[in-house]
């Protein structure tokens, strides 16, 4: 860049001006040991030695003293004393009186010459102009997304299916500072298999977020086939609270072991009716060495994280659904929770879809005429896999973030083994047992997270 | 009565008009007009208000010393050639001497480079002055005035007074030749030899396609709060430090090295543009003369600069505001700069990054081919439009004689 041919450049042009060589500083020829040679270099060494004690090169300053030839006097003048005001300087001062004070009236203040470094007496951060500076980059970047960002934010309505285990505090407050971060409204309706508890409660509330906790009266059952029916139905339960009450904003679904970004928010507020999103899967094989073959393993880990999604064609408009591919995982699946065989999604989730409120809603006149009114829909008594189901026409779906291309949460299900023992809230000392029970899951489990989110950061960095 | 009637309706036009603008500011980015001490002048438009004659000087001044290294056209000091090939094709341009306001001699005394791509000063005042001679003696128009009514474009290091070393180039003066002619130069310090009064500023020469490639979207947060690259002690000429920037930028160093807030080093980074747009505050400190090309690129990637360089002049400064637009920061306050950055109230630093998003700003910072109307060309054009009409003394009474023609040093009379 230009910085180093310039440093360069200069190095070559300027190396004879500021080397140059007050007769003090000459070097003497090795071999001449003429007395004035002799002479010379002693004063040398002794000028040296004064040098090392006053901690700069007084040289210039005898010079100045001795020999003021030049008619300028700006460009021998060193700096003046107001240096020192309530500043320390580092040895690399070189000060001197300066025997023209008063400068005429049309030379520059400014001097040229050698400068002293100025440096505070305490050259670190100071925590509270640290503070104040962020306050400002908020401040610079809330005026940003109010120029640049989206217009007329709507609000947000996440849905979350959760139930208490021993994972749940994990995941719960991952999604919880997800949605902290969110820059816009937001409601964060929460349905709780086996009634609403106050440890989920407890944790809820220290988000600082407007949550809606309600409870169904089923517990999570430990098959994941019924696991999903159960969540599916949780969500319906809360399809209906943002039916009764009104709400309006944009309904989306964040399952407590999900990962969303930020994109993903942003991305949300586009959407009309109803969008999709693709999201990747982590769908994880772990014990692989011994359950799969070599062929089928290398098959499975070369190929790029399966994404769920809505697929185009080039000129942007939906096509079809790229949808889990479960082959690979032929028989190998979990099949109840806490099982250590991988956990696969369904063919479509619900996390990828997003609606506009007003879909569920009773009146028919805010809504257009596609879509099917909720009670219908689950009043048949069946449940619903994906919120496809709602509509009579699927081809009406969004597709968002770049049409599908860009993927903006991870699903993933993790689970303890469903009869673990496991705290509400560690205590040290007294419940000791307690500390050795969770000790006791296994470093598989442990391993089994390294491995995800070894995976997570391979595929963002891939994928981003 | 009907006065009354009159002002009512004066009234409510005003009121209409007030409103629309309102509505204009409110609609799209927020910008804010830009008004310097000249007044609103950075849309003014030249054509029709001065008239230029180009001497036709032999292409030993110019086209041949641009063959033998093409490298002029690309680096911080192409504005001369630039400005010679707009003006060839520019509207303002007249054949006819006769009826010329201002006469431009077209000499391009910085293109002799080094290997390394940077200009030596040594011969310059050799070519302005056989250049002189050249125009003196094929014309009349330099004797009458003795160049009252020239203008030469001298973007080095210290301007006219061809030499890259300030001590030197303090030494040197400008050249006496030019000493009633207008300067167009990027140096500018308040009561410095090398500054003229009446010279007019311009900002060095940045290649304005490859800074536009680099742009990202506006809506990327800007999260860097500081953000410099560039030397802190010039290793080769000055390892002490003190003498290179006057100890400032060595004390920027010493002092925020470890600050998490400010974002300095001396790397080379590929994404030096990218992170500009990131960053809210920009340093541009002096190095070995005043100014630098950072001013420019903080000007474009909309980054508030930090003008470090005391009593300094900014490009156009009549033109532009720049206390309102940049922080100025003495050189004996760096090491309290946290402090002054972050005691800028919010709504201050807002103020100054509509005006920087302002496109006229950025238009007139840029040396575009070909040229845009808003762009450097014509803000130097409009500013030897302002110091028309001229002043008396500008035209000399028959037989008087101010310039000698054997002033300055020896080295300086040979011919070229």
């Amino acid at each position: 860049m230009k910085l180093s041919a310039l440093q360069q450049g200069y190095i070559n042009r300027r190396s004879n001006s500021f080397r140059g060589a007050p007769p003090l500083d000459a070097s003497v020829d090795g071999g001449a040991k003429s007395p004035a040679a002799v002479f010379w270099l002693v004063l040398h060494g002794f000028c040296c030695l004064i040098s090392l004690v006053l901690g700069f090169r007084f040289s210039r300053l005898v010079f100045f003293l001795l020999f003021s030839t030049n008619l300028y006097s700006t460009s021998q003048q060193r700096t003046t004393t107001d240096l020192s005001d309530a500043l320390t300087l580092q040895n690399k001062m070189s000060s001197s009186s300066s025997p023209n004070p008063q400068l005429p009236p049309n030379r520059t203040r400014v001097v040229v010459g050698r400068h002293g470094i100025l440096i505070r007496p305490w050259p670190h951060p100071d925590p509270a102009e640290v503070m104040k500076a962020h306050r400002i980059i908020e401040r610079v970047q809330r005026e940003q997304r109010l120029q640049y960002g989206v217009k007329n934010p709507r609000t947000m309505i996440a849905i979350t299916p959760t139930y208490v285990r021993t994972f749940q505090t994990l995941h719960l407050t991952g999604v919880m500072h997800s949605l902290m971060n969110v820059p816009y409204d937001l409601v964060w309706i929460v349905v709780e298999a086996g009634g609403t508890t106050n440890e989920t409660a407890s944790l809820l509330a220290k988000s600082g977020l407007q949550v809606i906790h309600i409870g169904i009266e089923e517990k999570m059952p430990i098959s994941w086939e019924n696991r999903h029916r159960i969540e599916a139905r949780m969500r319906l339960q809360a399809l209906r609270v943002v039916r009764e009450e009104k709400l309006d904003g944009i309904v989306m679904f964040a399952d407590d072991s999900n990962m969303h970004s930020m994109e993903l928010f942003d991305e949300i507020q586009k959407v009309k009716w109803i969008g999709a999103v693709s999201v990747g899967i982590l769908a994880h094989l772990s014990d692989s060495d011994k359950e799969l073959s070599v062929v089928q393993k290398e098959d499975v880990e070369n190929s790029p994280m399966p994404v769920q999604g809505p697929a185009c064609n080039s000129s942007d408009k939906l096509v079809g659904w790229h949808t889990f591919n479960s082959l690979p995982y032929q028989g190998k699946s979990a099949n109840y929770i806490g099982d250590r065989a991988v956990v696969l999604p369904r063919k479509l989730e619900w996390a990828g879809f997003v609606l506009n409120s007003r879909l569920v809603w009773k009146e028919a006149e805010v809504k257009p005429g596609w879509v099917k009114d909720l009670d219908i829909v689950v009043g048949e008594g069946e449940d619903i896999e994906t919120p496809l189901s709602l509509l009579k026409d699927p081809s009406v779906v969004e597709p968002l973030g770049s049409c599908g291309r860009k993927v903006l949460l991870w699903w993933l299900r993790v689970e303890a083994r469903a009869d673990s023992k496991f705290p509400a809230r560690l205590v040290i000392g007294s419940h000791s047992y307690y500390v050795s029970t969770v000790a006791s899951y296994s470093e598989d489990m442990l391993l089994k997270l390294i491995h995800i989110t070894y995976d997570i950061y391979k595929v963002t960095n891939d994928v981003i | 009565m009907k006065d009354w009637r009159w002002a009512f309706v004066g009234f409510l036009y005003f009121a209409l008009a007030l409103r629309i603008g309102a509505v204009e500011l409110g609609r799209g980015q927020q910008t804010e007009r830009i008004s310097g001490s000249a007044g609103d002048v950075l849309e003014d438009d030249p054509v029709g208000r001065l008239k230029v004659f180009v001497y036709e000087l032999p292409s030993k001044y110019n086209k041949k010393i641009l063959q033998k290294d093409p490298r002029c056209l690309i680096h911080m000091f192409a504005a001369e050639i630039f400005m010679h090939r707009f003006l060839l094709s520019s509207p303002v341009r007249t054949l006819n001497p006769e009826e010329a306001d201002w006469f431009y001699t077209p000499v391009y005394t910085t293109c002799d480079l080094t290997p390394n791509g940077l200009p030596l000063p040594f011969k310059s005042p050799r070519m302005m002055r056989s250049a002189i001679q050249l125009i003196s003696s094929n014309w009349p128009y330099w004797n009458r005035t003795e160049g009252g009514d020239h203008f030469f474009i001298v973007p080095h290091d210290f301007g006219a007074c061809f030499h890259y070393q300030e001590e030197k180039a303090i030494e040197r003066g400008i050249l006496h030749l030019l000493q009633r002619a207008t300067l167009v130069q990027t140096f500018g310090q308040k009561n410095h030899v090398c500054l003229k009064d009446g010279s007019i500023t311009i900002p060095p020469y940045a290649p304005p396609q490859k800074m536009q490639a680099h742009l990202i979207p506006p809506d990327t947060p800007r999260s860097i709060f500081v953000y410099f690259r560039g030397l802190f002690y010039d290793v080769g000429n000055d390892p002490e430090g003190g003498y290179y920037a006057r100890g400032a930028r060595a004390s920027v160093w010493e002092n925020f090295k470890d600050n998490p807030l400010f974002d300095i080093s001396t790397e080379h980074p590929t994404t030096y543009y990218e992170d500009m747009q990131r960053a809210i505050f920009c340093l541009c400190p002096l190095g070995w003369a005043p100014w630098s090309p950072r001013l420019v690129e903080a000007v474009i990637f909309g980054c508030i600069p930090v003008i470090i360089a005391d009593d300094i002049v900014l490009p156009f400064a009549d033109a532009i505001p720049w206390e309102e637009i940049g922080v100025y920061v003495d050189e004996k306050d760096v090491p309290k700069l946290d402090n002054i950055l972050t005691s800028i109230p919010p709504e201050v630093i807002l103020r100054k990054q509509r005006l920087l998003a302002n496109p006229s700003m950025k238009q007139a910072m840029l040396f575009p081919q070909p040229a845009q109307p808003g762009d450097a060309f014509h803000q130097i054009l409009n500013g030897l439009a302002r110091k028309l009409p001229h002043n008396k003394n500008v035209h000399l009474k028959s037989g008087e004689k101010i310039l000698n023609w054997t002033a300055g040093p020896v080295g300086d009379l040979k011919p070229w």
